[in-house]
């Protein structure tokens, strides 16, 4: 497994990345092609599963000490959910310089720059390329 | 639609065939129906043109409907929410955010009549596309009948009821597997023997495609899946022929028009065969292979997604050149969301066009007897025997679901393509191949109105605590008691739906019994 300087240069310790689905839809064909990218660009993936909600997913983010938090949903309930979920890590202490939030799923357009201003540093519409989500976070956890 | 008897010619007076000679010798009608399952295919009777949708509310979604109707739409075709789907009312905290947002939210008896509000139910035929809660929809649905004077008998259409590939690639599952399968069997028990004119499943391969399988990985897992289930129905002492005979099917159609019509081909094949050499059916009536088609939700494309019409187009070309009996066409920009009014129009446009402008329906199986066509169709049958010996050798769908052996392909399969694609090796034009303007437009997405879900759980609410509760409350401890041995649970859902049980206390019941999936596999 390849290392691309995603791993702490002191402690050596991997990138840590919390990626969750809230919301009920079971569309998970996205979530798991990125935990497959991520784990082969040497990055330690935790995935919730499905139908977790907003506030179970901070709680992990909290617990396992997470680097990076990534949510998808198709069901066009993205607005609420991930809103809450800002709500749900600064409620757990978890601000957003603490975490790299970072959001993908069936987004509108017009929902992008939205989602980039409550604080999603990347927001990931369908056709975006695994490998410009890996160069995304290797440069946002540099 | 029954069609003109008359033998068509093309635009320059040449005649014909009703289908091309095949080297094969196979014709159409004729057991193994490899080249469809009527003698006069769409000569007899077009496909039927039947658009998926629902959204926001009953009310709402029943002008949709009508639009429809009104547009030669000649089948309906239910999308419930997703609390709908796994078991949950719209007042439930589990559903909040996602009332009325991919479907119709439907949690009483009540509401599935408004939905239904001025549609003949012993005319136009009523699919819907729900799983882990089919029983309560069909449970539902006879009240609804009932209460309009007609018998259930005479109510025509589909459930989808495969909770199999709801494991396996679609994940609506309520139930741990073994109850799950309990409740699809009694479905079809039930309308076995009560509702002759009703589909109790609908085999999906569609959604396991979506989640990124082969061709070849659709046919073989759909197959599997028929098998568990008809097997499930035998075991239970149900005749295979009558319970094969009410099985109905779905597929994608996807991009690769040649591969993708041979894949219908196959399967219909390898079904009659099915059913003839596993089951011992005599009957070929049994062994057809009927199935709805709906082009790729995963092949539109987010960038330039007017393109997405032309992909639709060649895709229905595929199922209908494939002798789908029935037919869903994607709106152009359903990567984005839900589509509008306009591109759900074009849509429907596309299969008119289709049906009667092109000719494709003059000639059964137009592609039969094309050397490409049948090697590929002899090709695809050889490998989903392959999978299907890997699924026997495992122990059949289920334990093969258990074992994320299933799960397994599809995820190697959506990884490679993905890999494909970023590598360009499969080519997506307007993505990683002739790239120009990005974004879509905006302003044009298809929004359900935020204030719908805050007024509709005020108002389910507000009738929910105007129920007399006793006869509620004794029909749900008949439901648990019924849960809790082995006879079949329609009628308990039945019963306790006309009291005016929910959606949610009948699923809230049931899982006190079964158990929550617990999101292992």
């Amino acid at each position: 497994m390849s290392i691309r300087g995603t791993s702490d240069p002191v402690t050596g310790r991997s990138a840590r990345i919390l990626i969750a689905k809230p919301g009920l839809d079971g569309h998970d064909r996205g979530v798991k092609l990125i935990i497959r990218a991520l784990w082969e660009a040497g990055m330690e993936v935790i995935y919730t599963g499905m139908r977790v909600t907003p506030e179970a997913i901070a709680l992990a983010a909290a617990q396992e000490d997470v680097d990076a938090v990534g949510v998808s949903n198709h069901s066009g309930a993205h607005g609420p959910l991930f809103r809450e979920l800002i709500e749900r890590l600064e409620a757990e202490g978890i601000g957003r310089d603490d975490v790299v939030l970072f959001c993908g799923g069936a987004i509108p357009p017009e929902d992008v720059d939205e989602l980039r201003s409550i604080g999603y540093r990347g927001v990931f519409p369908p056709g975006t390329s695994l490998e410009s989500i890996v160069s995304f976070l290797e440069e946002a956890l540099r | 639609m029954a069609r003109a008897k008359t033998d068509p010619v093309s635009p320059s007076g040449i005649p014909l065939p009703p289908w091309p000679e095949s080297p094969r010798g196979e014709r159409p009608g004729v057991f193994p129906f490899t080249r469809g399952i009527h003698e006069t295919m769409y000569r007899g009777r077009l496909w039927t043109m039947r658009q998926y949708s629902g959204f926001g509310t009953a009310a709402e979604t029943n002008r949709r409907f009508r639009y429809l109707l009104e547009q030669g739409q000649t089948g309906l075709s239910v999308a419930f929410d997703l609390p709908t789907q796994i078991g949950y009312d719209s007042t439930a905290p589990e559903a909040a955010g996602e009332v009325g947002k991919v479907g119709v939210p439907i949690s009483t008896v009540e509401d599935l009549d408004e939905l239904l509000d001025g549609i003949p139910l012993e005319s136009v035929s009523v699919s819907m596309t729900i799983n882990a809660s089919a029983a309560v929809l069909l449970a539902f649905l006879i009240v609804v009948a009932r209460r309009r004077g007609i018998d259930p008998a005479a109510l025509r259409g589909t459930l989808q009821n495969d909770i199999l590939k709801e494991f396996a690639a679609r994940h609506t599952q309520r139930f741990p597997l073994e109850p799950s399968m309990r409740l699809v069997l009694d479905v079809i028990e039930h309308s076995t023997q009560r509702l002759p004119k009703w589909n109790p499943i609908s085999i999906s391969g569609y959604h396991v495609r979506e989640a990124g399988s082969t061709a070849v990985e659709e046919v073989a897992i759909t197959l599997a899946h028929a098998i568990a289930y008809l097997e499930g129905a035998r075991a239970r002492g149900l005749d295979a022929g009558a319970v094969a005979s009410r099985f109905s099917f779905f597929f994608n159609a996807q991009m690769h028009l040649f591969e993708e019509v041979a894949k219908f081909r196959a399967a219909r094949r390898l079904w009659a065969r099915t059913v003839r050499d596993r089951f011992g059916v005599d009957d070929p009536a049994a062994a057809k292979m009927r199935f709805h088609t709906q082009t790729a939700g995963a092949a539109l494309t987010y960038q330039e997604p007017e393109n997405n019409v032309v992909r639709v187009t060649v895709q229905a070309l595929a199922a209908i050149l494939g002798g789908t009996q029935s037919l869903h066409t994607n709106g152009a920009d359903e990567a984005l969301g839900l589509p509008t009014e306009a591109s759900a129009r074009v849509a429907l446009r596309t299969q008119q066009i289709l049906a009667h402008e092109t000719g494709v329906a003059d000639v059964a199986d137009p592609l039969g007897g094309s050397p490409l066509v049948e090697s590929l169709t002899d090709a695809i049958e050889e490998r989903v025997g392959a999978l299907l010996g890997e699924i026997d050798r495992a122990g059949g769908a289920v334990r093969a679901i258990e074992e994320r052996l299933i799960q397994r392909w599809i995820e190697t399969s959506s990884y490679r393509t993905q890999q494909e694609i970023e590598s360009g090796a499969r080519t997506i034009v307007g993505v990683n191949r002739h790239a120009g303007e990005s974004t879509p437009a905006r302003g044009e997405v298809f929004r359900v109105d935020p204030s719908l879900e805050c007024k509709r759980v005020e108002r389910l609410r507000a009738r929910l605590g105007a129920r007399d509760m006793r006869p509620v409350t004794a029909a749900l401890a008949d439901l648990r008691k019924a849960a809790s041995g082995s006879a079949n649970l329609v009628e308990p859902l039945v019963a306790a739906a006309g009291a005016g049980a929910t959606l949610g206390e009948m699923m809230g019941t049931l899982a006190e019994v079964f158990g929550e999936y617990q999101g292992d596999l």
